[in-house]
This record gives structure tokens, sequence and C-alpha cells, in this order.
């Protein structure tokens, strides 16, 4: 099978992202895979063990796009593919999704093209949905659980209301929830081969589609307020009178 | 403004976060309900009683499963039809995903997760939080229709109006399926946790009640989740005595203690919950990330250093296996007058 996985650079969860000069900064937080975007990489290799194939990393980005292809690449990925053009520079996520589908069209053949549920950064959640409306293809969303024979996939889908069973042919869209199985750690031998492998950039003009125009607009960014809040530590002689004196808080707060 | 607002159900029964985005639309003007599936008399009757103004009603059996590609198609299709300056879906999983689709079939963008609205003429901005909620951006879009979705339990929910009904207009079901539901399995008599009023929560201490012992024969590993079973067991206690629901922090359930379903924070759900009730959890900022919306915090922490307490308004240091049960006698007094 031809295998896909689409993956995006991020700031990791325990950054303290702030608000500087208008724009998000986190320090000297390390950048990573997108967290999502590491069950999209090993769902893939899952599918690979089971039926063969290979599977290929894409990101569209700048340079901090490679610290996820170099992820994925080290976790067992066979190629990668870096998707960058001085043109992206504003690109939203439904550009991304634009670019995504666009690749996904040129590597041609693929079977499954796999998305993280979202990227923490803008937490759109958007991507897969997208990418697999501009590709014509079923969109397979939120899945815990994936089995593909004769031609066709059939997911267990993590919905509000419990499990939704669909199945559709090849080829599909799967974006992932954390169900699927702990993403495994890159070996040493797999970081060995990323920090060798060349991954090669393609250009717009390459992929020969123009830079897609963002359709949000950001005006600006705060930080979000710090919840002001005073903690009343309740503290009585024995556990039930502690109760007592918290319920009669709770009650007093008039939220039940 | 004229507003279509997808009224997202499960098997006929509206998700809360619906209702919430009617009343919304109200504010800006008219509303039309959005009502796609199979047998809907009772979703379109409650949609008027919450205040929608007309529906378009594709009820079909081909759309009695909820399916992506012929949902969005049928919304495509309506709105070509009826237009409309502004599409409202709730954040749920089918309205993110039909929001995102409406996007690119309708040559817009897609405002997704908004937690405030300003309307200014017939534009529209939005603030949504990013970065797992440590920075709020405000964003519009210049292209129309404005699409935007809505978080749960952020906006007012309005009060129905028993009785009140309006004109129902049927629209056509969209074909073309590429994929086939083949059944679900449901969550099993509890109350959802992006519903629920109340939340019990638990972290990975929940398994440590030095009080308990484990019947004889289990080794290590199976002890340990005996034990992890009897603490959450104990939330599920509180839990229910407040018709609430029990949640869990990324480390219990990376422990196998609870399923991922259960997993509030970043990497898990988003809760707001009228009161949150943290036990054994330090409060994490991948944890605050999914439940700092909560209207009330209280936290019980063994650990006087514990984050969780500068984001709480009460808070027990101590030892939760006490407090719990207590607290849940004490509930069952107080609401039992």
């Amino acid at each position: 099978m031809k295998l896909v996985a689409c993956v995006k650079t991020t700031p990791d969860t325990t950054a303290a992202v702030k608000v500087e000069d208008g724009k998000p900064t986190w320090g000297d937080a390390p950048l990573v895979i997108n967290p999502w975007d590491e069950y999209a990489v090993e769902a893939a290799l899952q599918q690979k063990e089971t039926h063969g194939g290979t599977v290929t990393a894409i990101s569209v980005g700048g340079e901090e796009a490679r610290i996820a292809l170099k992820h994925a690449l080290a976790m067992g990925a066979d190629d990668a593919i870096l998707i960058s053009d001085p043109a992206l520079g504003k690109a939203d996520p439904q550009a991304i999704a634009r670019i995504l589908a666009a690749a996904i069209q040129k590597l041609g053949g693929v079977d499954l093209a796999f998305f993280g549920r979202q990227a923490i950064d803008d937490d759109s959640g958007t991507s897969a949905a997208q990418a697999a409306r501009l590709l014509g293809w079923a969109a397979l969303t939120l899945a815990s659980v994936i089995k593909v024979e004769n031609g066709s996939v059939r997911v267990e889908r993590a919905i509000e209301e419990g499990r939704q069973a669909v199945s559709a042919k090849l080829p599909a869209v799967i974006s992932l929830v954390k169900d699927i199985g702990e993403p495994r750690y890159p070996s040493f031998m797999g970081i060995r081969r990323a920090s060798k492998v060349e991954i090669p950039t393609w250009s717009l003009a390459q992929l020969g589609v123009a830079a897609p125009a963002p359709v949000v607009e950001y005006l600006s960014l705060m930080d979000a307020p710090v919840r002001e809040v005073v903690c009343e530590l309740i503290k009585a002689a024995s556990p039930q009178e502690t109760a007592d004196q918290l319920v009669d808080k709770i009650v007093g707060e008039k939220l039940l | 403004m004229n507003t279509l607002v997808y009224i997202d159900h499960f098997k006929g029964e509206a998700l809360q976060a619906s209702w919430e985005a009617v009343g919304v639309g109200k504010t800006l003007g008219k509303v039309t309900g959005l009502v796609f599936g199979s047998g809907l008399e009772n979703l379109i009757k409650n949609a008027f009683e919450f205040g929608v103004d007309e529906i378009l009603s594709a009820d079909d059996t081909g759309l009695a499963d909820y399916r992506a590609e012929l949902y969005a198609s049928t919304l495509k299709a309506a709105f070509f039809e009826h237009r409309g300056d502004l599409l409202l879906f709730p954040t749920t999983s089918r309205g993110r995903e039909l929001a995102a689709m409406a996007a690119i079939d309708l040559d817009s963008g897609p405002l997704v997760d908004a937690i405030a609205l300003e309307a200014n003429g017939d534009s529209l901005i939005v603030t949504r939080p990013i970065y797992g909620g440590k920075i709020l951006a405000k964003a519009t879009c210049s292209l129309r229709p404005l699409i935007v979705t809505l978080r749960g339990r952020v906006f007012p929910k309005p009060a129905p109006e028993p009785g009140k009904t309006g004109p129902v207009t049927k629209i056509a079901a969209a074909t073309g399926a590429l994929t086939t539901v083949e059944g679900y399995s449901t969550n099993e008599g509890g109350v959802s946790l992006t519903d629920a009023n109340v939340i019990v929560s638990g972290g990975r201490g929940v398994s440590e009640n030095p009080a308990l012992q484990p019947p004889a024969g289990m080794d290590a590993k199976q002890a340990e989740a005996w034990r992890a079973g009897q603490g959450f067991a104990m939330l599920k206690e509180l839990a229910d005595v407040l018709g609430g629901a029990v949640s869990a922090s990324r480390a219990a359930v990376d422990a196998g203690y609870v399923p991922y379903a259960m997993q509030v924070g970043q990497t898990g759900k988003l809760v707001a919950p009228n009161i949150y009730f943290a036990c054994g959890i330090s409060g994490a900022i991948q944890h605050q990330a999914g439940m700092r919306s909560s209207k009330l915090i209280v936290a019980i922490n063994k650990d006087p250093e514990a984050p969780i307490f500068k984001l709480a308004r009460y808070g027990v240091v101590g030892d939760l296996f006490q407090i719990v049960p207590a607290l849940t006698a004490a509930f069952k007094k107080r609401l039992a007058k």
C-alpha cells in the first residue's frame, strides 16, 4: 500500500506560549512533531507492517517543518517530502489543506492519507476533512481502530455518543485519535537514518499549484486572561467536617 | 444577518451546543435551522421551540446515519438554493467537519471554535482560542458566506417556548455516498463529558488508596488496575449524586486506568462544566488546556504546591480517599433536603 502521513512542527505541549509584539512566542521551548501527528505516523506504520508498502511523510512549511519530518523518518517512515515556498508565508490551515491535497495527488496511487486530529498550535482540526473533500475521497475522521481488507478500509470513529463504525473503498483520508495506540519511540537506528536521509523539497511550481490565498485573517492575539481566582483552602478537624464546609461553599455558588 | 444553523443531533436527539448556536443566531437576526437525517419530526419540533424561525429539512432514509460527504453535499445544495450570510455550527465532531467541508464547497473559510462573536454590519469578528487556549485570537473572514463553529457551553442556551412552530421546507438529500455506516457502540448510560454540568476528574493517584487490600492472587499489575477501578468507582459515586460525569487526567489514561474517551486536556477532551472536581490531579498546563473554562474548580490534592490550586476556587489539601466519600455523603444529605 502507498501510505502518506501529513505532519506539522509545533511547539511542545508544555511550552509557555505567550504573545509578544503581536506574535506567539514560546521562549526556548522545543519544537516537536505535532503530538497528534505522531499518531498519524504510527497508524501508517501499523498498516505498512500488516500489508506492506511505503510510508511517506509530508509537511508544508519552512525549515522548522524538517523537525516533524525527521521524527517521522526516525519512527520508520520510508521517505519524506518538504513542501516549502516563500509564497506560503501566510498560509492558513485551509491553504495547507489545499497544498497537501495537491501533493497527495501528485504522488499518485496513494491508498491512505493519515492526519492527526488537529495541530496543537492553530487548533483548527479541519485539514483532514478539507483534504478529503478536495480529493473527492472518503473522510474517515477521528479514527480509533483501522482495518484494511480487500481494497476497503473500516474504521471506528470516536464521536460524542461513543463509536461509529464506517467503511469506505480506498483511497481514503483518515484522521486519528489516541486510541490507535501509543506512537512508537524513534529507534537509535531510525534516528541515525533520519539524520542522513536527504529530504527533497518541492516548491509550489513543482507541485503545479498557485499559493492559495489565506481565508482567515487574524486581527490580533492576546494572552488568555489569567483566571482571577484566589483559592480558599477548606480545613476542618475531620474529613466529614471539611466535606460539610466545602458542600456549603459549593451549594452557595448556585451552580448545581 | 440571515443565519443558517446546522442542528447537530444523534438519532434525532440534538446536542445542547446546537441550541446554543440557535441562540447566537437569534441575536443576529433571522435563523433558519438545517436538519438532516431520517425521522426528524421531534427534532424539528424542538428546533422551533428553541427559537428557530424556519427549517430546511432533508428527511431521508439515505441520511439516517451521519456521513460527512452526504451531509456536506446536502448542505451545499441547500445553501445554493436558499442562501444566507452566515452558517453556524456547534463545534462538535460533526459540526467541525461539516464546517470544514462547507468552506471548500462554498469557497469561503471556516472560523473554528469561536468563544465570542462581534457583529459589525455584515462582518463578524470571532475570538477563538489557539495554542490549547494559551492564546486568544481575534479573527475574521472577508469571504461569504461566513462559516463559524461555536464552542459548546460558552454561549447561553435559549429558553424553549413550548408550542412554537414555523414553516418547514423540504430539501433534497444528496446522493453519492463514499462511506457505509456499519453500526455504533454507544456510551453506556453515562452523562456525556461535553454536556455535563458537573465533572469529577481523577489523576493517577486515584489508584493509590493505602487502605485498600487487593484480593489475594493478583500480581502487581492486576492489583494496580483493581485499585484504579476502586478509585474511579469512588469518583463515580460523587458524580452520580450530582448528576455528573467522570473524567481523567492523561496520566490516568496512559496508565491504562480508564479509556482515552475520558481524558480531559490538550490531547483529550475540552470540557467546561459548571463544577469541575480535580481529584489527585496536579494540574499540568496540558490538563489546564482542557478544563480551564470550567465555571468553578474544586481541587483535592495532597500536595499543597500543586498548580491546580492556582486555578481552583476551593481546595482541600488532604487525602482524596477520605475527602471524596465524605463529600459524596455530605452532598447526598444536602440534596435530599
